[in-house]
């Protein structure tokens, strides 16, 4: 089956919000209460039979703020389909698809940790990269990129990162990079 | 009558020499400095690097990495101290006898090199006392080489007998 069959198959099976093509990839924009569904039909009927990736988009200032990005794949065909589903910040919660592939156990974590986007049915929802008891989300857009001073006593503590206004700091905007850049931006400002 | 002084002795004569005892025990503590290879990051490849054949750590005497802390007495620090890892590296090195030393190797372990983020130990020298840090991103197996000349230097320099006395009379006042 051709990447235009599975895409004309999903559209006829499923409510589809936004369609967007780029350099022969293509992105389908889906209802977050339908993606386990819709995840089960791509691998089940459609041979997507490898989930490559799950990020994590933090739009901060729009509504909703976040997106979460599933890259498929079929190592038969080799061809690629991305879905991505918005989630607002009331409710940060999307179905699992551990069930699916489960590789997206540790993705799913890795959104949670560094997001705070719970999954829910998920096996084994813990943070993956920092220590459980960490307080807070540090992917996320309003998140000082020196971090936050914390403390779990025995496990681990963080103190904020002297920056001083110096070449790394972005500032949280929804402005294109090259306007959050701080190369690009003058110290004096 | 027996002479006392040893090199009068002519069995021995040309066996023995005279020094001090605080420079004999830098002497042998220097010139086997065990090290506790606390590999975090890229900086392990090159400490590797300087304990293969080609740079040969082991002319320094500092070839036996061992990996129980019980055993070393120099902790090189070669890689990115994350928070996480941060108090696991503290634990090791409170389980390494004294007399010990650190030596932290590259920017990262100097001072959280390129690395002001959330998640990694601005220097490890925060955490326990750092004898020589190495500049570097990672620095060549000849910089860890002379960043280990150094603290051999510096051992040679101590007082270790003198010092051992003192903390001994304090202990019992």
């Amino acid at each position: 089956m051709s990447l235009a069959d599975s895409i004309a198959a999903l559209e006829g099976k499923f409510s589809i919000l936004g369609k967007r093509e780029f350099r022969g990839e293509t992105a389908l924009t889906v209802q977050r209460e339908q993606i386990v569904e819709i995840c089960r039909f791509c691998r089940d009927s459609l041979g997507f039979d490898y989930l490559v990736d799950i990020a994590s988009v933090d739009n901060f200032g729009d509504e909703p703020r976040f997106e979460i990005v599933y890259e498929l794949s079929s190592i038969a065909t080799n061809e690629h389909l991305r879905l991505k589903l918005a989630v607002s910040e009331d409710e940060p919660q999307v179905a699992t698809v551990s069930g699916i592939w489960p590789t997206a156990n540790w993705h799913e974590r890795e959104i949670f940790d560094m997001m705070g986007i719970g999954f829910t049915g998920h096996p084994d929802l813990r943070r993956i990269l920092m220590w459980d008891g960490y307080p807070y989300y540090p992917l996320r857009k309003d998140f000082p990129l020196g971090g936050k001073p914390s403390e779990v006593p025995e496990v681990a503590f963080t103190k904020a990162a002297p920056l001083e206004g110096g070449p790394f700091v972005t500032l949280p905007s929804t402005a294109t990079a090259k306007d959050r850049e701080p190369r690009a931006r003058r110290l004096e400002d | 009558m027996a002479e006392a002084h040893a090199a009068y002795d002519s069995k021995v004569e040309g066996n023995i020499i005279f020094t001090r005892v605080d420079a004999a025990i830098n002497w042998m503590r220097k010139n086997s400095l065990w090290p506790m290879p606390m590999g975090l990051a890229c900086c392990a490849i090159e400490l590797m690097a300087a304990g293969a054949a080609r740079y040969d750590i082991a002319r320094f005497g500092a070839e036996v990495m061992r990996f129980s802390p019980r055993q070393s007495d120099v902790m090189i620090v070669a890689g990115t101290v994350t928070y996480k890892m941060a108090l696991a590296v503290k634990r090791i090195w409170d389980q390494m006898p004294e007399p010990k030393w650190c030596i932290a190797m590259g920017a990262c372990a100097s001072s959280g090199g390129m690395y002001r983020s959330y998640s990694v130990l601005q220097g490890i020298d925060q955490l326990l006392p750092v004898d020589v840090y190495i500049s570097g991103c990672p620095p060549r197996p000849e910089a860890l080489i002379e960043g280990l000349l150094k603290l051999q230097r510096k051992i040679s320099g101590e007082e270790s007998l003198s010092d051992q006395k003192r903390l001994l009379i304090e202990s019992f006042s």
